[in-house]
C-alpha cells in the first residue's frame, strides 16, 4: 500500500462503487445491494488500516496529498487528516455499510438509485473531512447535499418533498455566505505583501488570524452560520425533525451519524483556528445557544409521540453538548466534544437503526402503538436498552465519556468564565433520562395490549450483524476511550495552544487583541 | 499479597453477568445459573476475607493499598483509572456487599424458583455486585461515579424486573423509571461536585484531593459548595429528603432485590461516599449541620409514615429510609465511624427483615397486606424467630447489634452538643420500636386473617432459611465489634476506622459534652423507649386492638396524612412533573418550536416568493435548476477573480 495515496483510495472507492452499481441492471437487486456493501466495506477496511497507521503523537496533518487543480487561483486537490478528521472518516466508512445492510429489505423501488446515492453521499462526506483546500471543501460540502436531497425526497415518507426542499434550501442558504467568506479570504491573502489568491487552508491558518477584528467577526459569522445550521444549533434546528422523520432509515443514520458532524467539524477546523479573535468575541453567545439547545432539545423530546421525532430532537440536545465542549476552548472540552461526535454517531445512528427495524415490522413509529414488546422481542429490547443507556450517558458506555469531559471542560473554562454553562447543561443529563426511559417504558414494559404486536418477530441474523459492531464500539469507547482519544490528543493540544497564544497576542503581531493572559494552557 | 486479587473480586461478578446474561436463556438449568451467580459473589467474598486478614496483620499505618489496572478517561489534566483502593473503610464495605450479597444470591435460588426470568434475575444481580464493588473500591471520584450510576441502573432493571405487573396506582415500570430519574437528579449534584473538585484541586483521585484539602482551613466556601453538591447526590442514592420518594416505590422489585439493593447495600452508598469524603465535610461546618438536620428529619418523617402502613414491604422501606436518616445524623455530627457502624449492623438486620418478609410473601402466595396475615408463627417458626430477633436489633434493644450502633450515633449527637437533634433521634427510636413491633405482631401473632381455603403457609426451603439463620446470628452478635468503652469494650470498629477519619477528626476538634454517668443514663433511656415502643405495639395489636383503631378514627386527618405519606408524591407531581410536561408540550414544542421558530424559517421563503411574484416565472420549484443557477454564479465570480 502506497501510504501517500491512501486518502484518495478511501475517498474514491465508494465513487467507483457507485459507477459499478450504475452499470448493473435495475432488476439485479441482490447484486446491487451486495456491490454497495462490498465497496463501502472496502473503504472501511482501508480506513481501519489508516487508523492503525495514523500517528497520534503528531499534531499536524498526515497522509497529505496535493495536486494542482486551478493553478491560476492556487486552488488544489489537497487532502490530509488530523486526529479529529481521522475519527470522522472512520465513523463515516463504518456507518455506510451498516446502513446499507440495514436497508437490505426496506427499499422497495429505485434500488439502484438509492445505493448510488448512498455511495456518492459517502464520497461527499469523506471529502468534507479530508479537504485541506477551502474551495475543495466547499465543493464536497455542496456536493453532498444532492444525494441527501434525493435520499429524503425519493425514498422518504409522506411529506418527503417538503422535508427535502427545506433541508436543501436551508443548508444551502447557510453555505452561500460561507462561499463569500471563502472567496474573501482568498482575496485577502492576495493583498498581503508578496501574497497571492489562495484557498489553501494550511496557508490561511497563518494569515487569517491577523485579519482585523471587525472584519474577522464577519468572516467568523459567515462560516459559523453555515456550520450552526448543519449542527444544528438552536434555533436553527427546525429542518432536522422534518428531515429525519421523512428520511428512510439509512438516510437518518447517515444524517444524524455523519452529516451533523460536518457542522461541528467545521467549527473546529475553520472557525476556531482561522478567526481566533472573533471566536473569543462570540464564544459566550454560541455556548449559551448550545446550552439552551441541550435543555430545549431534551424537553421537547420528552413530549414527542413519534419515536423518530423524539430521537431527532434528542440530537439537538446531544449536539448542543458537542458545541459547548468545543467552545470551552480547552483540552478537556474539545477532546470531549470530538469523542462525543463519534458517540452521537454511534448511539443516535443505532437508535435510528432500531426505530427502522420496528418500523419495517409494524409500519408505525408512534409510541402509543406499542407496549409490552420486551416479552415479544426480548433481543430487540436488550439492544434497545444498551443503546438507550449509551445515549443517556451511563458511565461505562461511550456517551458518558464525551458528556463528562464536555461539562468538565465548560465548567473549568477560564475563557467562558462562568460555571453556569456547565451547570445548566448538566441538567440535560436528567432530562435525557426522562425522555429515553419514559419512551422505553411505554414501548417495552407493561402487557402487550395491541394485538398487532403479538406476533412480532425478533431480530434476524442480518439485524444482529448490523447492531453488534455498534454495541462493541459503544462498550469499547465506554471502557477504554484512549484507543480513540489518543489519536486526537496532540492535534487538540496544538489547537488549544494556538488559541491561547492568540489570546496572549504572541503571534501575528496582533497586540491590539492581547488581553490579560489566562494561565490555562493545558 | 492478596491485594492484587482485588481486580478478580471486582470483575468476577461481571463475568457472571456476561455468562448468565448472554447464555442464561440457553442454559435453562436453574441450578447452573444459580451456582454461577452465587459462586462468583462467593469467591469475591473469600478474596475480601483474605484481604481483610492481610490488613489485620499489617501495622495500622500500612493498611491502605492501591491497585491500578488500566487508564479509563484521560484528557488535559484529567486522568482517571480503573484503580482500586483497599483500606479500612473499603474493606468493611466490601465484606458487607459480598458477604450479605452472597447470602441473598443463595436465598434467591429458592425465592426465584420457577420464574421465567430466573437467568435474567441472576445476571442483573451479578451486575449489581460488580457496580457496587466499583463504587466502594474506587480510588477516585470518577470510578466511584461509574459504580454509583451502575448500581442505579441495576436498581432500575430489578425494580422493573416484573415489567408486566401492576404496582400501586401504576406499574413496576413507573416505579423503575421514578427510581432512575430521581437518582439522576442526585447524580446531577454529584457531577457538579466533581467539577468543583477538579477545578479546585486539579485531580479526582481521593488521596490527592484529601491531602490537598487537609491544608485548607475550616469554613472554606468552595468546599462547602463541593460538599453540598455531593450531598445532593447522597440524598438521591440514599433516599433522604427531598429525594427519598423513589425508595418506597422500589419495593415493586422482587424481595431479594429489596433486601440487597434497597436495604443492605446500594442505599448506603451515600453514607459511604460522605464518610469517604470526611475530610471535606469536616471542613464545611455548614454542610455538616445540613447533613445532620436532613438526616434526623428524614428519620422522623419516614418513621412516622411507617406507623400506619399496611404493606409489609412498605413498612420496611420507610424503615430503611428512616435508618439511613440515622446514619446521616451520625455523619453530620462528625461521628463518621458510628455512621459506618450503623451501615454494618443495618445491613444484617434489614436484609434479614426483608428476606423474612419475602418468606412470608412467598408462603402466602404474593400477599403483602399485613391485615390479611397474622398467626404465621406456628407455620413458619424459623422465619418468625429470625424476624423477631431482627426486630429487637432494629429497635435498639441491648445487646442486639442495632443497640450499639444506634446508641453510638445518639450518644455522639448528644455529646457534640446537638441536644435538639438528639431528642428528635430518641423520639424516632421510639417510633421505630413501635412500628417494627406492630409489623411483627400483625404478621406472625394474633388471629389468622388469611384465607385458609386457598393459602397453606409453610416454612421456607433451605436455600432461603439458612441465609435467614446466618443473618440472624449476625444481627444478634454483629454489634459486638463496636462495644463502647463505657461498657467495657474497646470500640473495635471505631478504632479500626480511625486512620481513615484521622484527618477529618483533627479538623472537627470535638470536645465531648457530658460525663460517663450521662452516657449510661442515655443508654438506659434509649433502651427504655425501645422497650416501651415494643410493649405498646404488642399491647395494642394483640389485646387492645380497639385503641389504635379509635385513635385513627379520632385523629382521622392526621392518620390519613400519614397513610398517604404526607402527599409528597402528589406535591412533586403537581409542582414539578406536570408543569414541566405541559410547558414542554403545549408551549415549547407546539407553539415555540412549530409556530414561532419554524414559522420564521418557512416565512422567509414565503415572503421572498411574495415579493418576487413578478419574476415568478423564474421559480420553477425544482431544486436542481436552482443549483444550476447557483453553480453558474460561482463560476462567473471565480472567472472574474481569475481574470482580475
Amino acid at each position: 500500500m502506497n501510504e501517500s495515496l491512501i486518502l484518495s483510495a478511501i475517498l474514491f472507492i465508494p465513487l467507483v462503487g457507485a459507477v459499478a452499481v450504475a452499470l448493473v441492471r435495475e432488476e439485479a437487486a441482490t447484486l446491487i445491494k451486495t456491490l454497495g456493501i462490498v465497496f463501502s466495506t472496502a473503504a472501511f477496511a482501508l480506513s481501519v488500516w489508516l487508523f492503525l497507521a495514523f500517528d497520534g503523537a503528531n499534531p499536524d496533518m498526515q497522509f497529505v496529498e496535493k495536486y494542482d487543480w486551478i493553478p491560476s487561483l492556487n486552488i488544489s486537490y489537497h487532502v490530509g487528516i488530523d486526529g479529529m478528521a481521522l475519527l470522522l472518516v472512520v465513523l463515516t466508512t463504518f456507518l455506510t455499510p451498516i446502513s446499507l445492510l440495514a436497508s437490505w429489505d426496506s427499499i422497495e423501488r429505485k434500488l439502484k438509485g438509492f445505493v448510488v446515492s448512498m455511495l456518492v453521499l459517502e464520497v461527499g462526506t469523506l471529502g468534507v473531512f479530508m479537504a485541506l483546500d477551502l474551495f475543495l471543501f466547499y465543493v464536497f460540502w455542496e456536493a453532498m447535499l444532492i444525494p441527501m436531497y434525493f435520499i429524503i425526497g425519493t425514498w422518504g415518507g409522506q411529506e418527503r418533498i417538503y422535508a427535502a426542499v427545506k433541508f436543501f434550501l436551508y443548508t444551502m442558504f447557510g453555505s452561500l455566505l460561507m462561499l463569500v467568506a471563502i472567496l474573501w479570504l482568498g482575496y485577502y491573502a492576495s493583498t498581503q505583501p508578496g501574497g497571492a489568491f489562495t484557498t489553501n487552508l494550511l496557508a490561511l491558518y497563518k494569515i487569517a488570524p491577523a485579519i482585523p477584528l471587525d472584519i474577522q467577526k464577519w468572516m467568523f459569522l459567515a462560516f459559523a452560520l453555515s456550520f450552526c445550521i448543519k449542527v444544528p444549533l438552536f434555533p436553527f434546528h427546525t429542518w432536522l425533525p422534518d428531515a429525519h422523520v421523512q428520511a428512510p432509515t439509512a438516510g437518518s443514520v447517515i444524517l444524524a451519524g455523519v452529516l451533523l458532524k460536518m457542522g461541528t467539524y467545521g467549527l473546529v477546523r475553520f472557525c476556531l483556528p482561522l478567526f481566533p479573535y472573533a471566536t473569543f468575541e462570540y464564544m459566550p453567545y454560541i455556548a449559551a445557544l448550545a446550552v439552551v439547545g441541550i435543555v430545549y432539545g431534551a424537553l421537547v423530546s420528552i413530549v414527542q409521540p413519534d419515536l423518530k421525532k423524539l430521537v431527532a430532537y434528542s440530537s439537538v440536545s446531544h449536539l448542543g453538548f458537542v458545541v459547548l465542549g468545543i467552545f470551552a476552548l480547552n483540552v478537556e472540552g474539545l477532546q470531549g466534544g470530538i469523542i462525543q461526535m463519534i458517540n452521537h454517531g454511534l448511539s443516535t445512528g443505532a437508535l435510528f437503526l432500531l426505530v427502522g427495524m420496528i418500523y419495517d415490522r409494524r409500519h408505525t413509529r408512534m409510541i402509543a402503538d406499542f407496549g409490552g414488546l420486551a416479552r415479544v422481542v426480548p433481543v430487540y429490547a436488550a439492544f434497545f436498552m444498551i443503546i438507550m443507556l449509551s445515549s443517556v450517558g451511563l458511565p461505562g458506555l461511550n456517551g458518558f465519556v464525551g458528556e463528562f469531559l464536555i461539562l468538565l471542560g465548560a465548567f473549568k473554562s477560564q475563557l467562558l468564565a462562568s460555571h453556569w454553562y456547565a451547570i445548566v447543561g448538566a441538567t440535560g443529563v436528567i432530562f435525557a433520562a426522562v425522555y429515553l426511559l419514559w419512551s422505553y417504558q411505554r414501548v417495552f414494559f407493561g402487557k402487550v395490549e395491541n394485538p398487532a404486536n403479538q406476533a412480532l418477530k425478533d431480530l434476524n441474523l442480518r439485524e444482529w450483524v448490523v447492531l453488534v459492531p455498534v454495541v462493541v464500539l459503544v462498550v469499547w469507547i465506554g471502557l477504554y476511550p484512549s484507543t480513540f482519544m489518543e489519536k486526537t490528543e496532540a492535534s487538540t493540544k496544538q489547537l488549544v495552544q494556538m488559541l491561547y497564544d492568540a489570546r496572549r497576542g504572541v503571534h501575528f503581531g496582533a497586540a491590539q487583541h492581547a488581553v490579560s493572559s489566562p494561565a490555562e494552557v493545558r | 499479597m492478596p491485594y492484587q486479587l482485588v481486580g478478580i473480586a471486582v470483575f468476577l461478578p461481571l463475568a457472571g453477568f456476561l455468562l448468565n446474561g448472554l447464555l442464561g436463556s440457553k442454559i435453562k438449568s436453574e441450578r447452573v445459573i444459580g451456582i454461577v451467580g452465587s459462586a462468583t459473589v462467593g469467591i469475591s467474598f473469600v478474596i475480601a476475607c483474605a484481604m481483610f486478614v492481610a490488613l489485620l496483620g499489617s501495622p495500622a499505618d500500612e493498611r491502605s493499598h492501591t491497585v491500578e489496572y488500566f487508564r479509563w478517561i484521560a484528557a488535559g489534566n484529567l486522568s482517571a483509572s480503573f484503580s482500586y483502593q483497599i483500606d479500612q473503610l473499603s474493606i468493611v464495605m466490601m465484606l458487607i456487599v459480598t458477604g450479605v450479597g452472597f447470602l441473598i444470591h443463595v436465598y434467591s435460588i429458592g425465592y426465584m424458583h420457577g420464574d421465567p426470568g430466573f437467568w435474567r434475575f441472576f445476571a442483573y444481580l451479578n451486575l449489581f455486585i460488580f457496580a457496587m464493588l466499583n463504587l466502594i473500591m474506587a480510588d477516585n471520584f470518577l470510578l466511584l461515579f461509574l459504580g454509583w450510576e451502575g448500581v442505579g441502573l441495576c436498581s432500575y432493571l430489578l425494580i422493573g424486573f416484573w415489567y408486566e405487573r401492576k404496582f400501586d396506582k401504576g406499574t413496576t415500570g413507573d416505579a423503575a423509571k421514578k427510581a432512575f430519574i430521581v437518582n439522576r437528579i442526585g447524580d446531577f449534584g454529584f457531577l457538579v461536585g466533581m467539577f468543583l473538585i477538579f477545578e479546585t484541586f486539579g485531580t479526582l483521585t481521593f488521596k490527592d484531593v484529601f491531602t490537598q484539602a487537609s491544608a485548607l482551613s475550616v469554613g472554606d466556601t468552595t468546599v462547602m459548595w463541593i460538599t453540598l453538591a455531593l450531598f445532593l447526590g447522597a440524598t438521591g442514592k440514599s433516599a433522604q429528603i427531598p429525594l427519598f420518594v423513589w425508595l418506597p416505590d422500589a419495593m415493586a422489585g422482587p424481595t431479594p432485590v429489596s433486601a440487597l439493593i434497597h436495604a443492605a447495600t446500594m442505599v448506603t452508598a451515600g453514607v459511604y461516599m460522605v464518610a469517604r469524603c470526611a475530610v471535606l465535610y469536616a471542613l464545611a461546618p455548614t454542610t455538616m449541620i445540613v447533613v445532620a438536620v436532613v438526616g434526623v428529619l428524614t428519620a422522623l418523617l419516614a418513621a412516622s409514615i411507617g406507623l400506619v402502613q399496611n404493606d409489609i414491604k412498605k413498612v420496611l422501606a420507610y424503615s430503611t429510609v428512616s435508618q439511613l436518616g440515622y446514619m446521616f445524623l451520625g455523619l453530620g455530627v462528625g461521628a463518621f465511624a458510628a455512621g459506618i457502624f450503623h451501615v454494618l449492623t443495618h445491613a444484617f438486620f434489614k436484609a434479614l427483615l426483608f428476606l423474612g418478609s419475602g418468606a412470608v410473601i412467598h408462603a402466602l402466595h404474593e400477599e403483602q397486606d399485613i391485615q390479611k396475615m397474622g398467626g404465621l408463627k406456628k407455620y413458619m417458626p424459623i422465619t418468625y424467630w429470625t424476624f423477631f430477633l431482627a426486630m429487637l436489633a432494629i429497635a435498639g434493644i441491648f445487646p442486639f447489634s442495632g443497640f450499639f450502633s444506634k446508641d453510638e450515633i445518639l450518644w455522639k449527637t448528644f455529646s457534640s452538643g446537638q441536644y435538639v437533634l438528639w431528642a428528635m433521634g430518641l423520639f424516632g427510636a421510639a417510633l421505630t420500636a413501635f412500628y417494627m413491633a406492630r409489623l411483627t405482631t400483625l404478621t406472625f401473632e394474633g388471629t389468622e386473617r388469611f384465607d385458609h381455603h386457598h393459602v397453606h403457609p409453610h416454612e421456607a426451603p433451605k436455600t432461603m432459611s439458612i441465609p435467614l439463620i446466618i443473618l440472624a446470628v449476625l444481627s444478634v452478635f454483629g454489634g459486638f465489634v463496636g462495644v463502647p468503652h463505657s461498657l467495657g469494650g474497646n470500640n473495635a470498629i471505631e478504632h479500626w476506622l480511625d486512620p481513615v477519619f484521622e484527618k477529618a477528626n483533627s479538623k472537627l476538634l470535638l470536645t465531648p459534652h457530658g460525663e460517663g454517668a450521662v452516657e449510661y443514663l442515655l443508654m438506659i433511656l434509649s433502651v427504655g423507649v425501645g422497650l416501651g415502643g415494643i410493649w405498646l405495639a404488642r399491647t395494642w395489636y394483640l389485646t387492645k386492638r380497639e385503641v389504635p383503631d379509635s385513635l385513627a378514627a379520632h385523629y382521622r386527618g392526621a392518620y390519613n396524612l400519614l397513610l398517604q405519606k404526607y402527599k409528597v408524591d402528589e406535591l412533586y407531581e403537581a409542582v414539578v412533573v406536570t408543569p414541566l410536561h405541559k410547558t414542554s408540550e403545549l408551549f415549547l414544542w407546539k407553539i415555540f418550536d412549530v409556530r414561532i421558530i419554524d414559522g420564521i424559517v418557512n416565512g422567509v421563503p414565503k415572503a421572498i416568493a411574495w415579493f418576487s411574484s413578478i419574476g415568478r416565472k423564474l421559480q420553477t420549484g425544482i431544486a436542481q435548476s436552482y443549483v444550476f443557477v447557483f453553480v453558474l454564479g460561482v463560476v462567473i465570480i471565480l472567472g472574474w477573480l481569475a481574470a482580475g
